[in-house]
This record gives C-alpha cells, structure tokens and sequence, in this order.
C-alpha cells in the first residue's frame, strides 16, 4: 500500500492459458468398426491465452465454428477444458474438481446466453426466473427480500416490478433479453460472459441493450467477456479484442490500434467484409474461400489456404504469438516483416 | 390474494380464452366423445349409487332370473333393462361395476407405466451415455415383443411367486403392474427424446451456471417441458391398458369372475352367444368399443391441439 | 422517371384472419420496381418485409391473403393469377432467392439435374443444351470446377456455395425480377460480401430487378439503388438510398440509422429508439411509430400519414406536412 499509484500493477480478473478443449464426435463404437473409420476429433479451442482485467471489456470476434462460444462455456464452467488453465483472482478453477471447491467463484460469475426465445424457462414466471440464483444459493433470509430485490433488478434492467408475475411468451426479444440480464444480476456477480446477447435482436433493440450493459457497467464495476461475430458492436463495446480463427487465437490488441492497425490478414479481411454505411466507395476484395472443416484443419496456420501472404512456412508451421504494439498476433508474415501496409496507413 | 369464487372465474376466463378450449369447440366429434367418456365415467365411478341392483350382493339374486333377454325383448322383464346373464345379475348393473374395475385398472395401469417411463426416460436423456444406451437397449428388447406377451408373462410369473389362491386376492394390483410394465416404453422414448432437446436450451445451461445439481435442473427445468407429449400417449394408453386387460380377462388370467370387468363379462357371456342369449356378451363389448373409442378420439384430438405446428 | 416499371404494387394489404381477429400484416403499401434496379426493402423483424416479397411471388401460406390492392408485372395483374399460371411465372419471370439455401434445393436431387429441370421447364432447348446452360451457370456463380460438381448434392456443398447455387437456380431461366428474403443473413460475414458482390455483379450484367429484403442496413447500402423503410406493416420512408440514409425524413429511419454502431468514431451510446415495435393485434392508433417517436404531437396519436414527398423520397410523417414541429 505504501507504493505510488502509478507502480500498481493490474492483477488480470481472469487469465486463460493454453486452454484447449476437443470434442469427439466419432460415430458410434459399432458403426466406427463395422464401416472401418477412425475416430473423429475436433478441436474447438486449440491453445487460447489471453487475460481479462477488472472492468474491462474483452471481446472475442470470429465466423461461426471459430471456438469463440466454446471459450465463453469453457469459462463459466458448462464445458470442461481438454487442458489448459483458467485463473479467476489467482484461484485454478480449470478442471470441474477445481471449480467444485470455490462456489463462491461460481456465483461472482455469470452467463447471458444469444437466444432470448430460449434461455428463459417457458413454464415459469418471471419473478421465479430472476430469483432463482437469489433462492439457490439462499442469499436473502426471506420471501419477502426476494420478491423486493427481485421487483429492484427488474427496474434496473428498465421493467416494470409488475411484470415478475408474467410468463416470458409475454414480452418481446428484446425485453426477454432484459429478463436474462436481471437474472444474470441477481447474485451480484462482477464477471459476466456475454455470448452474442444482440445477435438474435432487431438493430433498434440492440442498441438499447448495448446501452443497458454499458451504463450497468459503469454503474456496478462489472468485467466482461463479450463474445460476437459482428465487428462493428465488438468494436463499440470492447476496450480489447481478440480475433478467433479455427480454435486460436490469431491476434488481439487494445479496440483501437485492432480496428486503425489491423495486422492478421484474418482480421484484415474481417474488417473489409463489414457493409459500408458510409458507402465511401471504397474498393471491397473479398477473400475468396470459405472456413475448412475444424474437423479437418489446414496444416500450418490454419488460414493459410484463404491468405493472400502465404509462403511454405506458413504451410508447415504454426506461427507462434509475438507481441506488437498495443497487443499480439500469431502471423508468419508479420514476424518476416513481408506484410504489405493497411489501407489507413497506405492513404496516411 | 383472491377470493375463491374469484379465482374460479379467472380460471374459467382464461380456459375459455385458450386455444385449447378454442379447438375443443370446434369439433363436434371431439365434443360427443368428451361427452361419452364423461357419462361412462360417471356410470362407471357412481356405480354404487347409481346401478339399479348390486350385483355382488349374493343375497339379493334369484337364479330363477337367470337369461332374461332385454326389457323390449319377449319375455324381458322391466326389473332388468338389459337381462341378466346366467347367474340372474342384472347386466345393466353389471356392466356398471364391471367398467369401474376396467376404468380403475386401466387408470393405474397408466400411472404405473407413466410413473416407470418418465423416471427411465428422463434419467437416460439427463444422464445419457452408458446409462442411456442400457436403459434405452432394455426398451428396444422389450419393444420387440407384443405387449400382451409381456403382460402375460409378468402375470404368470406372479402366479408362480403367489400362488393361485393368493393371486385372486392380488388380481388387480397385478394386472395394473403386468399391463403398466408392457407400455412403459413409449414414455421412457418421447420424454428421452424432449430431454434431448430441452437440455440443449440455453436455459437449462443458465441453470448449470447458477450452479443447480443435476438431478433438480431435470426435475424443475427440463421435467415440466417434457410433459406435454406425454399427457397425450397417456390418454390413447388409457384405451389400451382397458383393451389390454379386457383382453387378459377375456383369456381367463385377468379378474376372477367373482369380480369381474368387462373383459371378464364378455369371456361368460361368449359361452352363450350361440344358445341365443346373444346380450349376456354383446352389452358389455359395445360398451368396451365405444368407451375405447370415444377415449382415443379424445387422445388424436389432444395430439393435435398441443401441436403447434398443426395449428 | 420516364422508363417504364417492370413491378408495381398498388395499396397492397395483407391479412391473417385469426380466431381473435383479423391480423393486417402488410397495409396498404406501394412500391415499384424499374427493370435493372436494385430497391432494398428494410425494417426489423415483424415489419411485413418479407411478408410483401412472399405476396408478389404468390407463394402467401393460407390463411394469409392479400385483400386489397394489386400487383402488376409490365403492366401484367399478377396478384389474382390462378395457381398454374402463377407458377409459370415463378422462376421463369420471377426469381427467388431464400434465407435458407437448403429450403431452396431438394436434398435428394443433384443439383444439376434441378438446374436443367428449371431451364427445360421455362427455356425452349433440349437437354444437352440445357446442361451446358447449367455448367455455365454454375460458373458464373464462381463454383470451382462447376462441370464435376454439377453431379454433387445440396449436402455436399458449404453454405456459402449453396447459397450461390441457389442464385444459379434463380438465375436459370433468366427472370426479370428476383426477390431476394435476407439472402446472406445466415452466412459467416467473409461469406456475406462475396454473396453480395455475385448477386450484384449478376444482376448488372444480366439487367436483372432485384427486390432485396433484409434487415441489415449495410447490406442495402452496398447494393440497393433505392430503399423502402417499412415498419408495423407500412412503408415509413422510401426513397434513393443515399438520401435515406443520409438525410432520413421519417424519426424512425434517424432511428435505425442511429442505432447502428458505426465503424470509425466511437460512442459511448448509441441512439436508442425506447420500446418496441407493436405487435400486429395491437398497432396504435394514428402513425404506427407515434408511441415511440421523439417528436410526436397531437396530429399523430389520431391521423395515420401517407407516404407523401420530403425532398428526393417520400416519408409518411406528419413532420413533412408542417415542419413547424421539427
């Protein structure tokens, strides 16, 4: 305590190491022996490092079948990792053993799932939907306090204390997504995984959520794992992101040198697929080809077969993170100092 | 909190607002089977108070009104609306008494074969992998075999361990347990196959992070999401399980005659059916069809309404 | 505009009669088409966008019906065609393209033999010919190698090179129109900007019309000539695209434009529009939007506005009529 502020260090909420996870999804014993086929593995998360640090926004962006949502269930604790460490306040809370021992963990973190159609219980009311943390893990000493805490969280995520008593078919996307952050609440958690909350939401509705968890953000202290596939909301909620391809992570950096110096040519394509609102003219090249098989990944860097800047090496081996300015990217051709400038620096 | 009389109106406002009721209405075939199973539910259950005789009140029956054909019949007698049969029971009070036990059967057989199905269904869903393989193997051995086979088998075999002259005594528990173990398949395979699905939905994961055990995730998420389905096999079962043991009664290993259901009833008056006293066994039988249809058609009427996809 | 319209509709308004009520899911909008243009049709989920595509294709699932109004192809009433002549009309004047490749193509055939069965059924040409047509059409598609993969499945092709089959299918027969439902919306975002390129790269060269419904604002902006705004089953604003989006007249176009984070310069919130769109069964009284606008007065809560001039395109709002209230 006796240190100068500007010597503290950020101890990182949480710090993932080289956490995989496969998945078998080979046929059945008896066919795999009657068609003679082997098993088939894929690896979903394939060595992700990364850290998140208080009150921070971390986002991770890729194409569907990328791993990114993976990540996101590897961390709450609904999948276990294959290897690898995750570290929450310096506590190993990786293998479900681990987990089992820090509840307390368990419930300072908490999940907001994509489909508000069905993350919340048809059968059951709102008001026991939202309580059901506050009622599990007996964190008020009666009915009474839940029903009040319950009408408070419902207000703060903007309905009404009313509507607890309703069934979720009766609200609209967006609303029920309302309900799901309430409930995510409820137990005062400071670490919430938010995997693609608006992507099933009309743009209008979208923003209103965006809105809510950046003021519930600033309001509570919160951290958050943000998982979208839409760069232009990763890039309005996030102060770092990480760029997912195949199962690793290809690059990631503070928002804005990511978005102003792109590196990857993964996330140089990304960025140049996203529509142009401002229809500035500017010269689109899609990248040809499409996402391989993760069951059946590329040798080397797994974009390779897609990347403009491939040579041999980037056939045969994986390229290791190095970092650069602001963050990290795993890239052959950034490390061989080979990668031609980005448009923004080129027209600068 | 409402007052009761308030509360019944809510419920009647909300029941009549429903699609349910909204398809209910509109078929007036669904509508007369509702009415037929009610009237032989209410003759089957109030039997006691409402059959004309008491036909196991030994004292009151005379053989000498043994094989009275029915009242509009020469030589029928008003006392006896639709004869009697070979012992001089009334046949009206008689297939009164005799649906009760039919009815009950059937019901608990039901509840039996529901009770053991979704326990299976749901545990091998929730748990899956080896669990699921055996519980859902042992189903497709048992499926591969005829319910009335096992039913005969279960009801044998209980023979065997109680011996005739207890078996009597135990008649109906083991046919309920003999007719509910032939048909607990169908329930264990749709409430495994909804589990499948529900337990892939985000809520039920939501519940996995707030940090909820297993067996109360399946039991207060996923179980209330999967009954639907089940509500329905449940009623086109209560036709079965009544055919069943109609059947099992009918081939002399069901109730005593003592006792007897329908099938029993329609087993002694097949014995007379070529001698021309034709109504000690056609009574009972068109009683036993129309009730199962009218039963079935109530259960095809239920799949529909609960598929929204039919709507 | 002096050329003539290849698709115009008229007052169109469909309905849904329900047990509690007739559902106005499309009410009573007009638009119109130019051969070789491109008109993007947007608004959110529930708007009636797609359900205005699926009444021109005829293709409305009972017990929807269109009740009023009228839809002309050159000029053509198509609206109350009997169902075989509708159908000749599909694929060969009007082309489809949906969300879900996979609805599109019959997972039995090859896609092939679909291609040649669309071309054979509206082209005047023998088999052969119309096999050549079809590795030519797959080609165009940018299908690699597309003389050996005409003999594959639908299942044997990723999303995005079924998709592109799918246009292929819709291209067959050489149409003038295409309506096209959210065609990119369940593809991976590198996939999306190739689809796009394709389908306006074809359409230039073909002086194919295309009606392209979707959600996605950059979508349209990157392809539509011009756009149509609907919302609660009407058309709020439509109008060349640069100037919708630009310069948007009607609150809810400023909305949704606002409400889309933008690349570039970062907020910390996006305009929001509070609330949400109404459900059918119960649509407000007046202008649609007047619950949620920011600048309601009086004339809105009991006078629904038309479509009516505001500069370059037409917005049905009552800002246009007296701009005292802006």
């Amino acid at each position: 305590m006796s240190k100068p502020a500007e010597t503290k260090v950020t101890v990182p909420m949480l710090t993932v190491t080289d956490l995989k996870r496969v998945f078998d999804v080979s046929a059945p014993w008896l066919n795999r022996l009657l068609e003679g086929k082997g098993r088939s593995i894929v690896r979903a998360v394939d060595g992700v490092n990364f850290s998140i640090n208080q009150g921070e926004t971390f986002s991770l962006v890729g194409e569907s079948g990328c791993g990114k949502s993976t990540v996101a269930r590897l961390i709450v604790g609904l999948y276990e990792p294959s290897d690898g460490s995750i570290n929450f306040e310096g506590v190993e809370i990786g293998s479900s053993v681990e987990r089992a021992k820090h509840p307390d963990i368990q419930g300072r973190m908490q999940m907001i799932f994509q489909d508000p159609y069905a993350s919340l219980n048809p059968r059951w009311r709102v008001g026991d939907i939202v309580a059901e943390p506050l009622r599990f893990r007996k964190l008020l000493p009666d009915n009474a306090a839940v029903d009040k805490r319950v009408g408070e969280l419902l207000s703060q995520v903007g309905l009404s204390p009313l509507d607890a008593r309703k069934f979720p078919h009766e609200f609209s996307g967006g609303q029920r997504q309302r309900i799901s952050i309430a409930r995510a609440l409820a137990g005062e958690p400071e670490f919430l995984v938010c995997d693609e909350p608006t992507s099933a939401l009309d743009v209008s509705v979208q923003a209103q959520i965006l809105n809510l968890m950046k003021d519930l953000q600033r309001k509570l202290g919160l951290t958050y794992l943000f998982i979208s596939h839409n760069l232009a909301v990763v890039y309005h909620v996030s102060d770092k992101v990480g760029v997912m391809y195949l199962g690793r992570l290809v690059e990631w950096a503070d928002t804005q040198t990511l978005f102003d110096r792109p590196l990857h040519p993964y996330t140089r394509m990304l960025l140049d697929a996203i529509p142009d609102l401002d229809m500035t003219g500017r010269s689109r090249t899609p990248v040809a080809g499409e996402v391989p098989s993760p069951l059946n990944p590329p040798p080397g860097c797994s974009f390779h077969p897609r990347c403009p800047l491939a040579n041999e090496r980037c056939r045969r081996d994986v390229p290791k993170a190095i970092a650069v300015e602001g963050g990290a990217v795993a890239c052959h051709a950034v490390e061989e100092n080979r990668l031609p400038p980005w448009k923004a620096q080129a027209a600068a | 909190m409402m007052l009761p009389t308030a509360r019944v109106i809510e419920f009647w406002r909300k029941t009549s607002d429903s699609d349910i009721y909204w398809s209910f209405t509109r078929s007036k075939l669904v509508m007369l089977s509702a009415l037929i199973t009610l009237i032989f539910f209410i003759g089957a259950f109030g039997a006691p108070w409402l059959a004309p005789h008491n036909p196991f009140d030994l004292a009151s029956l005379e053989l000498s009104d043994a094989f009275k054909p029915p009242v509009w019949e020469d030589g029928g007698d008003a006392k006896y609306l639709l004869g009697t049969d070979d012992q001089g029971r009334d046949l009206l009070s008689t297939i009164m008494y005799g649906s009760r036990i039919s009815l009950m059967v059937g019901f608990l057989a039901v509840i039996f074969a529901m009770g053991v199905g979704i326990t299976l269904g749901l545990v091998a869903g929730y748990l899956g992998g080896a669990v699921d393989s055996f519980i859902m193997r042992v189903a497709d051995v048992q499926l591969s075999f005829p319910a009335i086979l096992i039913a005969l088998l279960v009801d044998g075999v209980s023979r065997g361990i109680l011996g005739e002259a207890r078996h009597s005594d135990f008649a109906e528990a083991v046919l309920v347990v003999a007719i509910g173990l032939s048909y607990w398949v169908q329930y264990a395979r749709t409430v495994r196959g909804s589990v499948l699905v529900e337990k892939s939905k985000e809520y039920v994961q939501a519940a996995r992070v707030i940090g909820l055990p297993g067996p109360l995730i399946a039991i207060r998420h996923v179980l209330p999401n999967v009954l639907g389905p089940v509500l329905v096999i449940a009623t086109i079962n209560l036709a079965l399980a009544i055919i069943t043991e109609a059947t099992l009664s009918f081939l002399g290993v069901g109730l005593p005659p003592t006792e007897p259901s329908l099938g029993t009833l329609i087993r002694i008056g097949n014995d007379f059916l070529f001698s021309g006293e034709w109504w000690i066994t056609i009574f009972p039988g068109a009683v036993l069809a129309i009730l199962v249809l009218a039963v079935n058609l109530l259960g095809d009427w239920l799949r529909d309404a609960l598929n929204p996809k039919l709507r | 505009m002096t050329s003539p319209k290849l698709l115009e509709v008229k007052n169109l308004r469909v309905e849904f009669p329900t047990r509690r009520g007739t559902l106005v899911a499309v009410d009573d909008i007009s638009l119109d088409i130019s051969a070789g243009e491109v008109l993007g049709v947007v608004g959110e989920s529930g708007a009636g966008k797609s359900m205005t595509g699926t009444a021109i294709i005829g293709l409305l699932e009972p017990p929807g019906r269109i009740a009023a109004g009228e839809i002309r192809l050159e000029g053509r009433r198509i609206d109350n065609l009997p169902y075989h002549e509708m159908r000749k009309i599909r694929g060969r004047q009007i082309g489809a393209i949906f969300q879900d490749p996979l609805t599109s193509l019959n997972p039995l055939y090859r896609v092939g033999d679909q291609l040649v069965e669309t071309i054979l059924t509206h082209l005047p040409m023998s088999h052969a010919q119309a096999r050549d047509r079809a590795v030519k059409l797959l080609e165009d598609v940018g299908i690699p190698s597309a003389a050996e993969r005409i003999n594959a499945y639908p299942h044997q092709f990723s999303g995005g090179m079924r998709q592109r089959v799918v246009i292929a299918l819709a291209l067959a027969a050489e149409p003038k129109l295409i309506i096209a439902d959210e065609p990119t919306t369940a593809l991976d975002v590198s996939i999306q900007a190739q689809i796009i390129q394709l389908l306006k790269r074809l359409c230039r060269e073909n002086g194919t019309a295309v009606m392209l419904v979707t959600h996605d604002m950059g979508v349209i902006a990157e392809t539509a000539d011009r756009v149509a705004v609907m919302y609660a089953g009407r058309i709020a604003e439509i109008g060349p695209v640069q100037d919708v989006i630009k310069r948007p007249h009607h609150p809810y176009t400023v909305g949704l434009m606002g409400a889309i984070p933008a690349m570039g310069h970062k907020t910390e919130r996006l305009t929001q529009i509070d609330g949400s769109m109404p459900r059918l069964n119960a649509i407000p009284k007046g202008c649609a939007f007047n619950p949620r606008c920011p600048k309601v007065f009086d004339r809105c809560r009991v006078e629904r506005p038309d479509p009516m001039p505001a500069g370059r395109s037409q917005a049905a709002c009552w800002l246009v009529k007296e701009p005292a209230h802006v």
